[in-house]
């Protein structure tokens, strides 16, 4: 059978020469290795007064867009629903009603969105999946608490306040900034 | 005569106080060693660089739930904490802390007892401590607790042997048991004598030694009476509050006392290499020689931890063989040969 990797060791049960029984040698090499770490630079970020940088696409604490108007983006379609494997997210959908074309941005809209912080998984295959470019992950974190029921998020948690906005650039490719460029598509309009 | 009297008491709290301070210190560089070899960075929130953790540790354990198991035997299993934490209070008695002081023409000796027996008290003494650790494991009724203290017991047993024979080429070499002869023994300097410090000597010894007093004092790579990974506890699996926290402590103590008899049987004690050359005062060099033995003294103890977050346990069966079929067979050779090396240079 072929080695699917080059690490594997053949092991063998070969008697321990004297230096070997001694222990002596291999104590001092393991004290030596244990003093040489005690002038490395430690490791640790002492958190609440320092934050560890976050990498440019950390997925954390969703957000639900509105559009340059302030209308919500999301029209409750139901795709990241299905497409969540953690199956966290649930929605009720409900249509416009006349007078309400600057809260939501088509006829139909999601009345009540909510995503189990617990059972997220933050693969982000919801951000994926969205036709409508409303819901993203952030680069927030989701606070801890101590009940779970504070942990389903509603809409007051997830929809982007109007006055201030969430910046989502970086988690959007080149391939979608490319795309968004082709103003022929319904989408793009 | 009353100066002296009084003096010895001030030295008794002293050592007492110094003892208890070091052992809490020890927990918390314990852990500051550990944290380091690992690229870490310990406890550092209580006090700066956390130098209150002793404290809040102490008082953690203070306000702790006092349990006693109700199928324990309830004196025994009170009688077992402080029975460990007196012997390991009482063996710094006969280590000379330092030379002596001069004040007003009265001597007064930085030591509180000069028995002539020194080694064998300190043995004595610290053989008696398993009794702390049997005694508890044995009164919890708990069978981790009693596996713990079994093998206590039977490590105190298999490593006490050479650890006696490793001191006894020491004795013979020096012709006496008195720590502080043994610690002036190895005083020396250029000025017409040339004595060095017995390690220079005996390494053999020193190696046995040490090797015996990781076992003594129960720390790793031979905690087997505590290992977690297999007894939970070990003997200390049934105690709370202050009760555990006397075992732990008098385990630091443990170190702290074997470090100072490292250091003054094998290190030169409370001498320093050219202390007689410097010409200073002999209250000054005494001062400075206790510093000394101090330093030597820390080192020994950072030497423990070093040890201990660099090695892993042994197995009980390995444990058991290189006590009595390495280190004693050793110990008795390196008897006999510094046994006819001094018959042969003293014919």
């Amino acid at each position: 059978m072929q080695a699917l990797t080059q690490r594997s060791k053949i092991v063998s049960d070969k008697k321990m020469t004297f230096l070997e029984r001694i222990y002596l040698p291999a104590i001092l090499g393991g004290v030596m290795i244990t003093i040489k770490h005690m002038f490395k630079r430690s490791a640790t970020v002492r958190y609440p007064e320092k934050e560890r940088e976050f990498s440019e696409i950390y997925r954390g604490h969703h957000v639900l867009k509105r559009d340059d108007k302030g209308a919500e983006r999301c029209t409750a379609c139901g795709l990241c629903a299905v497409s969540c494997p953690a199956e966290a997210i649930t929605m009720v959908a409900a249509e416009r009603n006349k007078g309400e074309e600057n809260l939501y941005r088509e006829e139909k809209y999601a009345a009540t969105y909510e995503i189990n912080m617990l059972r997220c998984i933050f693969c982000g295959l919801c951000e994926e999946a969205c036709p409508k470019e409303a819901i993203f992950l952030t680069d927030r974190i989701v606070v801890t608490d101590y009940g779970r029921d504070s942990f389903i998020y509603g809409k007051d948690k997830l929809v982007e306040p109007v006055d201030a906005r969430i910046d989502v650039s970086k988690r959007q490719t080149k391939e979608v900034l490319e795309f968004k460029k082709l103003k022929q598509l319904t989408h793009n309009k | 005569m009353m100066s002296i009297f009084i003096f010895k008491v001030i030295l008794v709290v002293a050592v007492f106080a110094i003892s208890l301070f070091m052992a809490a210190y020890s927990t918390y560089a314990e852990r500051k060693v550990a944290a380091f070899m690992q690229d870490r960075i310990g406890p550092d929130r209580a006090g700066p660089f956390g130098l209150l953790q002793p404290l809040a540790d102490g008082l953690k354990l203070f306000m702790k739930e006092e349990i006693i198991p109700s199928v324990s035997n309830k004196f025994l299993f009170v009688l077992g904490p402080c029975l460990f934490m007196i012997t390991a209070l009482m063996t710094g008695v006969v280590i000379p802390w330092g030379d002596s002081l001069t004040f007003g023409g009265v001597e007064y000796k930085l030591q509180i007892t000069d028995i002539n027996i020194g080694i064998l008290y300190v043995f004595g003494v610290v053989s008696i401590g398993v009794y702390g650790i049997m005694i508890g494991g044995w009164a919890s009724n708990n069978k981790f607790s009693l596996l713990g203290a079994i093998r206590a017991s039977a490590q105190m047993i298999s490593y006490e042997i050479a650890m006696g024979f490793s001191i006894i080429t020491l004795v013979m070499m020096t012709g006496t048991l008195s720590l502080k002869e043994i610690s002036v023994f190895q005083s020396g300097g250029i000025d017409g004598h040339w004595n060095f410090w017995n390690v220079v000597y005996q390494p053999f010894s020193f190696l046995i030694f040490i090797i015996c007093a990781f076992a003594e004092c129960n720390r790793a790579p031979f905690d087997l009476p505590e290992c977690e990974t297999e007894l939970v506890g070990g003997y200390h699996t049934e105690f709370s509050s202050m009760k555990l926290g006397l075992y732990l402590f008098a385990e630091y103590i443990n170190m702290f006392i074997s470090s100072a008899i490292i250091s003054t049987l094998f290190f030169g004690g409370y001498n320093f290499p050219f202390m007689h050359d410097l010409g200073l005062d002999a209250n000054i060099i005494t001062i400075l020689g206790t510093i000394a033995l101090f330093t030597k003294i820390i080192f020994f103890i950072f030497f423990f931890m070093w040890i201990r977050w660099t090695i892993p346990r042994f197995r009980y069966d390995q444990l058991m063989n290189l006590g009595w079929k390495g280190l004693l067979p050793l110990s008795i050779l390196n008897l006999v040969i510094t046994g006819a090396v001094i018959l042969y240079f003293n014919k």
